[in-house]
Order: C-alpha cells, then structure tokens, then sequence
C-alpha cells in the first residue's frame, strides 16, 4: 500500500542522494589533494574505474570538474586563464577550464584538486588524447591510452564469436593488462584478482540498475528529467563506478523510479510534449536552459547524452566474474563502442529511442566546445526528419562558454518551437491522419 | 593493359622543366581533379582516402586508383548544410566533392584522426550508396597488442577492398605495390632533400605540387613524373638567395592555399614541412620479405613520422618538431593551424613553449583553405623574416 510517508521518502531521493554522494566524493578528492595523495585522471568514456578502483586510486574526472565551473558560473575565469597561456577560443572548453585549474593550482569551487599521479583514457573522444597529453608535459606522469576501435561502418558492428570483433578484444585485453602493471609500479601494489571481481560485480549492479532507469522512464508521464536529473545521476555513475556505494545508490534509484512509474507519479511539471535531447547541455545557463522547455510543458524522456557520457553503461553489459579480464575487456569494447555509436550514429540510435519513448520532439544542441558530440548533428537531423519525421530544434550553443550562449536568442527559438508543436497538435486533432 | 599502366596526366610530358612545374601547379590547384576523372574513363576504380595517413597499397595491390581526399579549393555548397558551425574547411569541401558528384568513388575510408573528422565516415555514408569505413590506426602505438592489430586491421581493410574491387588481392600483388611506393617514398625523400640542401633550387610552391600529385595520379606514374624532373631540377643553374630557412608546420590535414605557399616561398626558403605529411609517413622502405600487411603495420608503427592526431609516446611532438627543425638546419619555425582545428591549435601551445625553451624563433599563425587574401599575412611575415635577418 503507498503511504505518504513512502512518497516523501522516496519521491526524490535519488536527486538528494546523489548530490551527497557528489558532495563526499569531492570532499575525499580535497582531501586527497590536501594530503598530497595520488589520483588517477580517466573520463567518462571508459574511465576504466574497475581496474582503477582495484588499486584504490582516487579518481578525477576533469570534464565534470569543467562542467561545475560552468554551473556555478565561474567557467569564464578559467577559459580566460587558459587562452592567456595560449590556447585558442576555438577549442574544447572543458579542456581550457581544466588547464585554468591546473594552473591554479588545482583550486576549484567544488574543491581543491589532487594532482595526477597518473592519466588514463580511451580514444572516445580524440580530446582526450590531447587534453592527455597536457598532463604528461605539465606533470611528467604516465599517460595510459586504451585504445578501442570502434563501428567501422553504419550497421556493422560485429559481436562475440566472431573474429573482427576477437581481434579488437584481444588488442583491448593486452592493453588493460598493460595497464595493470603500470598501475602496480605506480602504486606499488599488487594487482588482486579477487577484489578485481569484487568491483566488477558493483559495476554490473551499477550497469543493470542504470539500463532498468533509463527504461522506466518510458513511463507516461516520465518519472524524471533526463537533462537534469539525469545529470546528476550521470555523477554518480561516473565518479562511483565500481563502488559498493555506487552500486546501492543505483539499486535504490530503481526502487525509486519503480514506485514513481507504479503510483504515476511523473515530474515536478504536468507533461505536455515528450522530447528527447541529443548532444550536451548548456550548463552556463543550465538551470534556465532547462526551464525554456519545461515552462512549454516539456520534459526531456531520455538523451544521447545519458547513453555517452555514462561511457556506454546504458547498455546494461555485464562482466562474467569467472573471467574477469577477458569480459572486462569485452565490456570495455562493446560500451565504449556503444558510446561512440550514440554520437557518430545518432540518427539509428534515435529511431528506436524515439519510437520506445513515444516523443514529440527531438532538441538537437550542438555545441562550439565538442566536435565529437556536434560534428555529425546536422546531417544526422537531415535523416531523421526524412526517416521519421519528427519535429526538431536545432540549436547551437556551449557548454562552457558563455561568449556563445545567447538567452534570448534561444529563447525565441524554443518558443518557436513549441508552438509549432502545438500548432502540429491541433491539427492532429483536427485531422487524425496528422501526427 | 592493365590499370597499373594507365597514364591519366600527360600534360607534363616533352615539356621544359618549367613548363612541365606549371602543369603540375596547374592540376593540383584545380578543384576538378581531372586525372580521377581519366582514370575513371578508362574504367578504373576511385577509392577516396582521407587525411593523414592510409596504407595505399593495399588499394593499388586491387588495382583501384587511391585519392587522397584533401578537400579542394570550392565554395562548400551542398554540404554546408550538412554541417554546423565551429568546424574546419576541409571536412566541408571533401564531402562537396561527394554530393557534388565531382569526384565519384566506389569507397571511402577516412580515419578518426580527430574529433571533427571522426564523424565524417558516417556523414558520407548517410550521404552517398557506396562504402563508407572507418579504419581505426593504433592510438596506443606502444602496447604490445597493437601490431597484431593493426594487421588484423588492415586485413579486414584487404576484404572490405576485395569486395569493391571485386579482385582478390594476393600477396605478391601488394609486394608489387609495396615495392612501387618504396621506390615513391625515396623519390620524394630525395625531392625533400633538396628542399634542405638546395632550396633555390625549387619553389615552394613547385615542390608541394609534385607531392600532392601522388594522391590524384597513378603512383607509377607519379614515380616517372619524379624520376624526371627531380634530375631537371637538380641540374638547374640557380644563385642561392639571402633567405631565412624555416620549417612549416601545421598542414598535415587541411592544405593551406597554394598562393599563401607560394607567398611563403617568395619571402624565405621552406626547408622542409608537414604538407601532405601522410604520403611520406613512412620515413623508410617497407620490407618486401615476410606478411606484406604485417610489415606495411609494422611501418606505420616503428618507421613513421609524426602529427598532432597520432599519440605515441615516444614521439612527443614537440620534440619532434624540434628534430625536424634541427635537421633541416632551419633558422625558424612557421607554426599554423587550419582554422578550427582543435589538434592543430592544441599542439601549437606546446610548440611555442618548446621553441621558447630552446630559443627558436616562430611565428604564429592561422590559415583557411579557401582564404584568398594574403597582404597582412604577407606583411606580417614580412616583418618576422626581416626581424631574423637583421638580429
């Protein structure tokens, strides 16, 4: 039976517990960095956390460190900073606002950030190669690039069995266990197979809570905002990944978002019009950015960025603890695979997205910062439109600079667009032949 | 005949060697690429390639012309609309080529060199009805795994050309073509040489046609076109100038202009660069003996040269800008970038911060393919050269 009580309790937890744990794992980082202590820098797309854990090395994600300049409106500061040094307006602002960081010496809003004891990346994203590359010069520490080959051509993915795809495992097996070594001499430590398992079977809940989330919210109306709520689940999937808190704190999302779609509980706002968002959001104005929907009675139901950022997870793979390194690897391919697919193949991932979450429309945001995200949007729209025919916005913004960002420029444009989706409505009404 | 014998650009021929510099100029500035469309008449198959670095030979051993896609010197267009803001001309006017149909191909392959580009393959393959691959190059150079790799790689490259190609591709025929750019590289390093030793001797402009021809004719009659005039030019009566030398850097992707080459080779001697850096990635023979596509891998990862979008750790690409500066006994350094290049611009900040630490002059700069206004430049790089000279 639903009692307010359980309604009070749960409705929301996942927001406030989330925002906790992001809270402590940013505490533990200042207190890393205050002692001294080493860190290993990763990023979302394959931050490789389970081996990383393994050895308990605290992990920084810059991107998310760049992301909260932005959010609490200080980004600018830092772009300044790196552009002083010599880095042009027209890169990566996540990037910029990091070497500010470091040049500050690791002071940062959220905290004071550890220095790297060691860097490792995968080849998601070329920027992180080069964002990489930065630390090595500045602080002459290892740089472990995993490299995995992604979707060769549109539809061709291979899968276990066959040999393109062993091929590619086993080049991403040798590396992890490259990495294990270096990851012994950094730290001194032995590599422990058994608590090597241990996480892994917190990242397999991690990965099959996370997938059972973002399915939920096929729920009508949806049970959370996947731009911001979302967001903060995305924290703690990243920076928790493999943990046990990590872990519990997903199973409890479940629990939440079950009795959510149970009891028909939807979002703070009545839903009008289902969107899903495809790129990066606009956190110099993320609040605002968002209420330019939801004031139209929009919700975001789900987004490409939830399935990238999270580094593939979305998919729900999980690791055969019998053999622990070869499936480590396996998932390592077929996530960050997957992650590559949601922004290179966009259109073929929103066919089935926009189809299980029954959307009205679809928000396309490219940004200036992000070439990976941005690059293949507008044709990606063009096909979409000629594949589905769904309404869409596009438009660009940043997701650091605010020298791009234009409030009321956007403003129009959304408005813009939902009236045409309002517009689309009545005649649908009209005419049911019209959707 | 066979294709390998097909000749698709004549114009060269029985000419002075200035006459025969001219026609080069001429067919690599055109955004028509004639020679594609020669080759085409007499049946043969295209397969475009784009920027930095594709093992060509594997496309030469099916008998199938490889275009290096480099974008070309024309307004963008159909595929303006395609893209958004924020990105490099090159991405742009290598797609017009496609939905243009100026340059029809029967495959594409493009790599994921950067961020911009990686998105190309799956843009062209929405955009045209013929194969459209990525071929993913090592980004982790050093592990153990990534030769097997590679060869794994390039092996799936060789079944997905069978198929176009509709040939199977021996052994002995990509010896045969490994030998053929074996003999291409060397040609080109001796052309580089004299870029080096003797670069009165040819224009900066002359030298990066004769280069970028590789990538739109057959490579063995890019070998004759080489073996030809290099001993023309060699021989050519010509008084060392007064000139600062300097290395260029930054045109390993996007070309920049002809005329901002041209007007670079008017105010110093460009001793030696990183134009079409991919046609002479390989710094040394590929063995002939052994797995051909092992030891084309085996190349690319042990006896290659360097760009922003290759990470290797033991090729910090400061240093080896350095060693490249040093061993053309350059006096400075040009450090550019296409614009909107997010590696180029990257790598230019560890540049200036290296150069400063070892006390070599450079100067900064942007360029766009397109750009056709070049007075400030001009100007300015003026007023770097005549600083040098008068220090």
């Amino acid at each position: 039976m639903t009692t307010l009580e359980d309604t009070q309790e749960l409705v929301g937890r996942g927001n406030r517990e989330g925002a906790a744990l992001f809270r402590d794992w940013f505490t533990d980082l200042d207190a890393t960095a205050k002692s001294g202590g080493l860190s290993a820098y990763v990023f979302v797309m394959g931050s490789i956390n389970e081996i990383l854990k393994t050895f308990d090395l605290p992990v920084v994600f810059p991107e998310i460190n760049s992301l909260q300049t932005a959010v609490r409106r200080v980004a600018h500061e830092y772009l300044e900073e790196a552009e002083d040094y010599g880095y042009s307006p027209d890169i990566c602002g996540y990037v910029k606002a990091d070497v500010g960081t470091q040049l500050r010496g690791g002071e940062h809003p959220m905290a004071q950030i550890p220095k790297p004891g060691i860097t490792v990346l995968t080849n998601a994203c070329n920027t992180y190669i080069k964002w990489a590359e930065i630390w090595e010069r500045m602080y002459e520490i290892p740089m472990f690039t995993i490299d995995i080959p992604g979707t060769r051509e549109a539809g061709t993915q291979t899968w276990k069995g066959d040999s393109d795809f062993e091929g590619d495992r086993k080049y991403v097996e040798v590396q992890l266990r490259e990495l294990i070594t270096l990851c012994e001499e950094v730290t001194g430590k032995d590599f422990d197979i058994d608590k090597f398992r241990e996480v892994l079977g917190h990242a397999n809940t991690m990965s099959r809570s996370w997938n059972r989330v973002l399915e939920l919210n096929e729920a009508k109306p949806s049970l959370f905002n996947a731009l911001t709520d979302g967001t903060i689940y995305l924290g703690v999937a990243n920076g928790l990944r493999g943990t046990e808190v990590g872990a519990r704190y997903f199973e409890r999302l479940v629990e939440e978002m079950e009795y959510k779609a149970a009891n028909g509980i939807g979002q703070t706002i009545e839903e009008k019009y289902r969107l899903l968002f495809v790129g990066v959001p606009c956190y110099p104005i993320f609040r605002r950015f968002n209420e330019l929907f939801t004031d139209w009675g929009g919700t975001f139901v789900n987004s490409t960025y939830l399935w990238f950022a999270s580094g593939g997870t979305n998919r729900g793979f999980e690791y055969e603890l019998a053999d622990p390194l070869a499936s480590f690897a396996e998932g390592v391919l077929v996530n960050v695979r997957d992650a590559m697919d949601s922004m290179f193949h966009q259109d073929v991932v929103l066919k089935d997205m926009a189809k299980d979450f029954d959307v009205d429309g679809i928000v396309y945001h490219p940004i200036k910062s992000c070439r990976t995200v941005s690059t293949g949007l507008a044709d990606g729209r063009k096909h979409m439109t000629d594949a589905l025919g769904i309404p869409s916005l596009f438009m660009e913004s940043d997701m650091m600079d605010r020298r791009v960002v234009s409030e009321a420029q956007m403003k129009n444009r959304v408005d813009a667009f939902f009236e045409g989706l309002a517009s689309r409505r009545q005649q649908a009404l009209a005419d049911p032949k019209v959707r | 005949m066979t294709l390998t014998a097909t000749r698709v650009f004549a114009e060269w021929r029985d000419k002075s060697l200035d006459d025969a510099l001219a026609e080069c100029r001429d067919a690599v500035e055109s955004p028509d690429f004639e020679t594609v469309q020669r080759w085409r008449d007499e049946g043969g198959k295209v397969v475009g390639h784009f920027q930095v670095y594709f093992p060509e030979e594997i496309i030469h051993a099916a008998g199938m012309l490889p275009f290096k896609v480099r974008g070309a010197p024309m307004e963008p267009n159909l595929a303006d609309s395609h893209f958004g803001s924020y990105l490099c001309s090159i991405l742009k006017t290598s797609l017009e080529m496609a939905l243009s149909d100026q340059v029809p191909m029967e495959m594409f392959v493009s790599h994921p060199i950067c961020d911009a580009a990686r998105n190309l393959a799956a843009i062209w393959g929405r955009n045209t009805d013929y194969p459209s691959q990525i071929l993913y190059l090592p980004q982790n150079p050093n592990s153990s795994g990534s030769a097997d790799y590679l060869e794994h790689e390039y092996n799936r490259i060789k079944r997905v050309t069978e198929e176009v190609a509709d040939v199977e591709i021996t052994e002995e025929a990509l010896r045969e073509s490994i030998t053929v750019f074996n003999e291409n590289r060397r040609l080109i390093r001796e052309l580089y040489d004299i870029k080096a030793n003797t670069p009165w001797l040819v224009a900066a402009e002359d030298a990066y046609a004769l280069v970028a021809l590789a990538g739109m004719i057959p490579r063995e009659e890019h070998n004759e076109l080489l073996a030809t005039l290099i001993p023309l030019i060699k021989k050519r009566d010509l008084k060392r100038e007064d000139r600062i030398r300097v290395v260029f850097e930054g045109g390993f992707c996007e070309q920049p202009p002809f005329d901002l080459i041209r007007m670079l080779g008017r105010t110093c001697y460009l001793v030696d660069d990183d134009f079409m850096i991919g046609l002479r990635y390989l710094t040394s023979d590929v063995p002939t003996d052994g797995s051909p596509l092992r030891q084309l891998a085996e190349s690319y990862l042990e006896r290659s040269s360097y760009s922003p979008v290759q990470h290797d750790l033991r090729k910090r690409k400061e240093d080896m800008l350095i060693e490249r500066i040093r061993g053309a006994n350059a006096d400075a350094a040009i450090l550019s970038a296409a614009k909107m290049c997010e590696p180029g611009l990257e790598e230019q900040v560890a540049y200036t911060h290296a150069l400063d630490d070892e006390g070599i002059a450079y100067f900064v700069s942007e360029f766009e393919e397109n750009m056709s206004s070049f007075d400030q430049l001009e100007l300015q790089v003026e007023t770097f050269v005549e600083n040098l000279l008068f220090q």
